[in-house]
């Protein structure tokens, strides 16, 4: 139908294609929402395709009018222009629709809308292109219009942003998967002080035996009725790492099996306690023991349930993983695991380290921006609510008032807290680091506050046989709920739906302004109207040659700032030891001094290569603004791919990087653009980012404290990196800092 | 007419009672044996074992058999309709986890297991497989009718004849498992009514559904093969096994306590013998690995002892005989009681000498990799362990990645035969006799690439993930202690399944467990996603294409490309417009 109906059309096909794509997007919304919201868009869908039917007929008709013998060119140009604000107004009356729906009925405005939305673009977009009339129109549009259209973008990304928080952008959770809908159970668990016993029995016998105490461990999982096993391990860590004060770590995990009774061990259930010197966890550690002996005891299991205690809480947890998946990805050194127990299905993390508590503060964000499946939070927070537990997100309670103002406000804290933790990468909790196995997994932390109201271990284990009884209910990996999404409080979300036209809104703002250096450097094409005849620059798209960018003078600095980065991503951990020798300073600070250094060190770089290299000169500012033409969409293109799988980082960066690349250039007030591009820098965004976070979390930083915390960020990022995998650091040294360090070279071109 | 009736009826007479003749002069005997036997488990637990065997005189394989006394009539004919050599079948829910139990007197994988042995006289045996897993699979209600070609697999080595057998040509054997298969009461009553004393008598009194099914472990199989009939070995019985095991956890269902009965398993007690049953007899182990005695009473007291080596160890038996009358003379049920005078330390168990785990490695949905771990125990004997594989097609395997190591050295195998599998049509086979060496682990392990679907070939639930059947590892495992070879046909259990001629090891077959992996997945809302967005592309880029060459192209400028100049000429041409 799509090849029939553009045949018939003739030639005006740009109409054909709006046409067939948006009769195919419209045709295939439906199937992708709830019922009631099908049969409202089917309606919606008959209404669109009648209309465009009969405008296809009719540019059928216009196309094919002088073998008809309809002489009435006008008519050809009053439709054309009916298609063209048609396709104009198409995806406002789409995105109303969307929001309509969003409105009524809880629906998420799907990537379709933002699909049909460019394609319905599009025949504009060909239309005024291929023409070199509306081409050269939309050039000169577009040199006069870009400085306020990227205003308007950055604005309109920026409050979008802002905007994620207020109702009409959030939705109720729910949970989607079937399995663990609605419960008829009562839990039963009432081991909490024998929780309390086992804790105090674990602190002495870790004092006693100084390490975690692995002969205890396995003796008390073993009288409980579990099938036991530990795993030893050990890692040299790059450089010691000094807010753990670790370097050589080895210790041992101790787990213990249940076995599901008729039950294949082809899957499994996952609760973690992650012990290390600093933090015991030694009630986390009791209530596992407890929770076990009340699990064994069960029959309903379905699946095999692992109880871990890991040491060195995140390393021994990575060392359990990479053991339990038999694959090694971070050079740790640990024997291998006796017992399995099938795929693992989903994971908890427990942290407590007090005998009552006052609330359970939750985490999602993992290793590189990594979430669980939304189900597994709103399972949890069900659980909060039918228990009437206090439950948190990144420390901050639910406002009361969720339509007001102020619990709006409230939401948009808490969700740029999220987004700061997410944009860091880190695994935030042990939980962080299975979901790299496609394992989902959340922590839970128990905090004890000065409030008044204290829950016992009682509720808290009530709590988790909830959630392990909803989880061994499961007949599927979860993966009915979202996996993107950002929470601005544990009863409401945002999806990647609504959250991706923020940044799509920034980035549109590289584009334009490449667009308009590309049309400045092939200026001649869009000159004056009179010296060109209306209908005769058809060459031009084919053979140009005289005009266009030089790429000779680009490679230098190109490769000098993509060195750079690699200087910066390798020599730290390098050249330690050599700097440890020379300067009286420790491995740990040497390498992040080095990193500084190499950073700033970037600056200084020569930036007149060119002079040398150029050789035909092409005009004063061609040489630059090919250099920036190629920075900036190196820079969309990167913004563009890390927003894809951390949106956080994508949008920070973005928010941050984009004007000012967008303003650089080598003539004005330079040193308001240095300092602002100095400031934009990915390292300066990291410490902007702390002292932000802080500020959210109500403990405002000074500036001595905020360097130094700056410092050991260098220093926990650089690790994370080598101990977990996270992608954060080789991401800014080998690709942002390189293609900032470009704009500077942009900025001192002449 | 009048005449030929009182003929036809003399005829008639004289047939009768030639056959009644014949018959009287070689009887038809048949007879049934039924045997519990209770273990205790070195993890704590208990494993009870029913073993119902009926043999029959009979040759089965004629046709025109038609008096079934004992013998299931259903399975008789089945065996004559298809030419049935040898037929195992057995459901399992759970999994044997021999680490812990112990060696099992005959392991089951997970799910459903069938292998059948045709005679050589079936012309195509694939159609013979077909439809009699499809009959099987009604008799026993349970799924077996999804056995296709892409979980059937002939095996050369892994299964021979368990039985007389003329010739051991693989050709006519098959074999599949349906791992995904879920066993419940519904498998369990047709199965039950196969017996001669159904469940009203006997033993199978205590196979009551609840609590079978209330257990860590349930397996039930049927197995049929042709015995030798007497010892010189002229001609052939058949013998049908209905074997169930089932493991209780003590630990739930005792409180932490180990102690046992009847009762407190099985909820009844045993209160006669089956009236047909020609051997009716419960064995409780009370072997304690060499050590003392005492550290175990049964009640009430038996009547007498047995003592074998079983699975290579030597194990002591308390023997109760139902039909002995003896044995209930102290109250009018037996129910067999077991106290721990002293409670065993769990942690020092014997570790079986052979044991196994399989899993799946690696991370992601492109790769991963199968690792199976065979773990040889013995301190000073090596011996040889021939490895079965089945993997679906699904899974891509990497056959240059095959790596077999035992202590960090490669280990050859001594024979290997691999099958491909062909995508849709049949899965992977793998057979590899591979030497363990004293104390030692092996790793085998083999790369996959998880293969892509059609949309319509992912079951229900996808994300569940999709079932890879178990390894199966068969073995002869050498012996704890020394046994003389016993006479296999009156030694209970199931020593006499699996005959052995050597008498310093026994053989052994063990299944690891199955794994799950999972396949990328697509959204399912998705194939209208990639239509739409094909549509969209194609018409796309077939517009922007389409446009180019119906556009009319007007040059007036004297520079002029010449490829849009014969771009537009062929154009021109095919419009049947001059050329500019």
């Amino acid at each position: 139908m799509t090849l029939c109906m553009t045949m018939c059309l003739g030639d005006y096909v740009p109409v054909g294609q709006g046409l067939c794509v948006s009769v195919h997007v419209r045709l295939c919304v439906p199937i992708n929402l709830e019922r009631e919201d099908a049969t409202c868009m089917g309606v919606w869908n008959c209404i669109y395709l009648t209309l465009y039917l009969s405008v296809a007929e009719g540019a059928w008709y216009c196309g094919k009018g002088p073998e008809l013998g309809i002489r009435r060119p006008e008519f050809k140009f009053w439709l054309c222009h009916l298609i063209v604000v048609w396709s104009l107004v198409n995806p406002f009356t789409s995105l109303s629709l969307s929001f309509l729906m969003c409105k009524m009925r809880r629906m998420d405005l799907s990537y379709f809308q933002l699909w049909h939305l460019l394609c319905s673009l599009h025949p504009l977009a060909m239309g005024l292109l291929l023409d070199s009339h509306r081409r050269r129109a939309l050039a000169r549009l577009l040199l006069r219009l870009n400085t306020p259209l990227c205003v308007v973008s950055y604005l309109a990304g920026v409050f979008w942003f802002l905007g994620l928080a207020f109702s009409p952008l959030t939705q109720n959770t729910y949970i989607s998967e079937n399995a663990m809908g609605s419960t008829m159970v009562e839990e039963q668990f009432e081991g909490g002080e024998h929780a309390l016993n086992f804790a105090r029995d674990f602190t002495a016998q870790r004092r006693k035996t100084g390490s975690l105490p692995v002969a205890w461990l396995e003796r008390t999982m073993r009288s409980v009725g579990l099938e036991v096993y530990s795993q030893s391990f050990s890692r040299t860590l790059p450089f010691p790492d000094e807010t753990h004060e670790r370097y050589m770590v080895s210790g041992t995990n101790v787990y213990g099996i249940l076995r599901a009774p008729r039950a294949a061990s082809t899957e499994s259930l996952v609760l973690v306690v992650p012990s290390s010197p600093e933090t015991l966890n030694a009630q986390a550690v009791g209530l596992l023991l407890s929770l076990a002996a009340y699990f064994r005891s069960q029959i309903y299991w379905a699946k095999d349930i692992i109880f871990l205690v890991t040491e060195h809480d995140l390393l021994g947890t990575e060392a359990w993983l990479e053991a339990y998946h038999d694959v090694n990805i971070t050079g740790m050194q640990s024997s291998a695991l006796q017992g399995r127990a099938g795929a693992i299905q989903a994971a908890v993390a427990l942290e407590l380290n007090s005998d009552v508590v006052t609330s359970l503060d939750v985490a999602v964000e993992g290793l590189n921006g990594q979430l669980p499946n939304l189900d597994l939070l709103n399972l949890f927070h069900a659980f909060c609510q039918k228990e009437a537990l206090l439950c948190t997100l990144q420390g901050k309670l639910q406002h009361s008032d969720w339509a007001s103002l102020g619990g709006s406000l409230h939401g948009l804290q808490t969700l740029m807290l999220m987004v700061l933790r997410q944009a860091s990468g880190r695994p935030h909790g042990p939980h962080g680091l299975f979901l790299r196995y496609h394992v989902e997994a959340i922590t839970l932390r128990g905090i004890n506050s000065f409030r008044q109201y204290k829950y016992d271990m009682t509720a808290v284990g009530k709590t988790l046989e909830g959630m392990f009884r909803k989880l061994n209910n499961l007949l599927e990996r979860l993966h009915q709920s979202y996996f993107f999404y950002l929470l601005p409080s544990l009863s409401r979300f945002v999806s990647i739906g609504l959250y991706m036209p923020a940044i799509g809104f920034l980035l549109f703002i590289p584009g334009l302004k490449a667009l308009e250096l590309w049309v400045k450097l092939n200026k001649a094409d869009f000159g004056p109207e009179e010296q060109l005849g209306p209908n005769h620059s058809l060459v031009q798209p084919f053979g140009q040659d005289a005009r266009g960018v030089a790429l000779t003078p680009l490679v230098a600095p190109v490769l000098i700032s993509q060195a750079t980065g690699l200087a910066l991503y390798l020599l730290p951990v390098m050249g330690q030891h050599v700097a440890a020798q020379h300067f009286p300073v420790a491995e740990a600070e040497a390498v992040v001094l080095t990193l500084l250094a190499i950073y700033v060190a970037g600056l200084a770089l020569p930036h007149s290569t060119h002079r040398v290299v150029s050789s035909t000169p092409r005009g004063p500012d061609s040489g630059w603004m090919a250099l920036k033409l190629v920075a900036l969409l190196y820079l969309a293109i990167q913004l563009g791919c890390i927003s894809l799988f951390n949106f956080s980082l994508g949008f920070l960066l973005a928010v941050t990087m984009v004007p000012a690349a967008a303003l650089t250039q080598p003539s004005g007030p330079r040193f308001l653009y240095a300092v602002l591009l100095v400031l934009v820098s990915p390292g300066a965004t990291l410490l902007g980012s702390l002292f932000l976070w802080r500020e959210l979390q109500e403990a405002p930083l000074t500036l001595a404290e905020g360097w130094q915390l700056f410092l050991s960020a260098l220093a926990q990022g650089v690790l994370d990196h080598h101990l977990y995998g996270a992608l954060l650091f080789p991401l800014l040294s080998l690709g942002l800092y390189p293609c900032w360090l470009l704009f500077w070279n942009v900025l001192f071109w002449k | 007419m009048a005449m030929a009736a009182p003929l036809v009826l003399h005829l008639l007479l004289a047939l009768l009672l030639g056959l009644g003749g014949q018959s009287r002069a070689e009887p038809e005997r048949d007879s049934l044996r039924e045997e519990l036997v209770l273990t205790p488990l070195p993890s704590g637990d208990v494993s009870a074992t029913f073993q119902f065997r009926t043999r029959w005189d009979s040759e089965l394989q004629r046709e025109g058999v038609s008096h079934y006394r004992l013998f299931p009539k259903v399975l008789g004919q089945l065996i004559s309709k298809y030419s049935v050599q040898e037929l195992h079948l057995s459901l399992t829910q759970g999994f044997w986890r021999t680490r812990f139990w112990g060696q099992p007197f005959l392991q089951a994988p997970a799910g459903a297991e069938l292998w059948v042995w045709f005679q050589n006289s079936v012309a195509d045996v694939d159609k013979s497989w077909k439809e009699l897993s499809n009959i099987l699979s009604g008799i026993f209600c349970a799924s077996l009718n999804f056995i296709d070609s892409t979980n059937t697999v002939t095996p050369t080595a892994s299964f021979k004849p368990l039985g007389l057998a003329n010739g051991t040509n693989h050709h006519f054997l098959r074999y599949a498992v349906l791992p995904r298969e879920v066993v419940c009461t519904e498998n369990l009553t047709p199965w039950k009514k196969l017996l001669p004393c159904s469940s009203k008598a006997g033993l199978s009194v205590l196979l009551k559904a609840e609590r079978l099914f209330h257990t860590s472990y349930h397996s039930q199989a049927v197995h049929i093969r042709p015995v030798c009939r007497d010892a010189h070995c002229v001609s052939v019985s058949w013998e049908l096994r209905q074997t169930l095991t089932v493991v209780f956890d003590a630990y739930t269902t005792g409180q932490g306590k180990k102690d046992w009965s009847l009762f407190r398993m099985f909820s009844r007690t045993i209160t006669e013998a089956c009236p047909l049953a020609s051997q009716s007899y419960v064995y409780v182990d009370i072997s304690r690995n060499g050590q003392e005695n005492e550290s175990l009473e049964v009640s009430p007291p038996p009547t007498s002892t047995y003592q074998a080596v079983i699975l290579g160890d030597r194990k002591t038996y308390a023997v109760y005989d139902l039909l002995n009358l003896a044995t209930f003379s102290g109250s009018r049920s037996l129910n067999l009681q077991l106290k721990w005078r002293q409670l065993q330390d769990i942690g020092s168990q014997l570790v079986p000498f052979l044991h196994a785990q399989r899993y799946v490695s690696g991370y992601g949905l492109q790769k991963g990799e199968l690792s199976t771990v065979l773990h040889n125990t013995h301190p000073y004997r090596a011996f040889p362990v021939l490895l079965l594989e089945t993997v679906p097609w699904y899974l891509r395997l990497y056959v240059h990645t095959l790596a077999i190591t035992t202590k960090g050295k490669e280990n050859k195998p001594s024979y290997i035969h691999y099958q491909p599998a062909q995508d849709r049509l049949r899965p992977h086979l793998l057979e590899m006799l591979i030497q363990l060496p004293a104390n030692s682990v092996t790793k085998v392990s083999i790369q996959f690439e998880r293969a892509l679907l059609k949309w319509t070939e992912y079951t229900p639930d996808p994300n569940h993930g999709f079932y890879v059947s178990p390894s199966v590892l068969s073995a002869l495992v050498p012996n704890l202690v020394g046994a003389k070879p016993a006479n296999w046909e009156e030694s209970p259990l199931f020593s006499t399944m699996f005959p052995t001629s050597d008498s310093s090891s026994y053989f052994v077959r063990l299944y690891t467990e199955p794994l799950l992996v999972n396949l990328p997945t697509p959204d399912f809302s998705m194939p209208y996603n990639v239509i739409c967005l094909t549509c969209t592309v194609v018409a796309v880029c077939y517009g922007s294409f389409y446009n180019l060459l119906t556009r009319t192209f007007h040059l007036e400028e004297p520079k002029r490309s010449r490829l849009v100049r014969w771009l537009a000429n062929i154009i021109r041409r095919i419009r049947g417009v001059p050329p500019v």
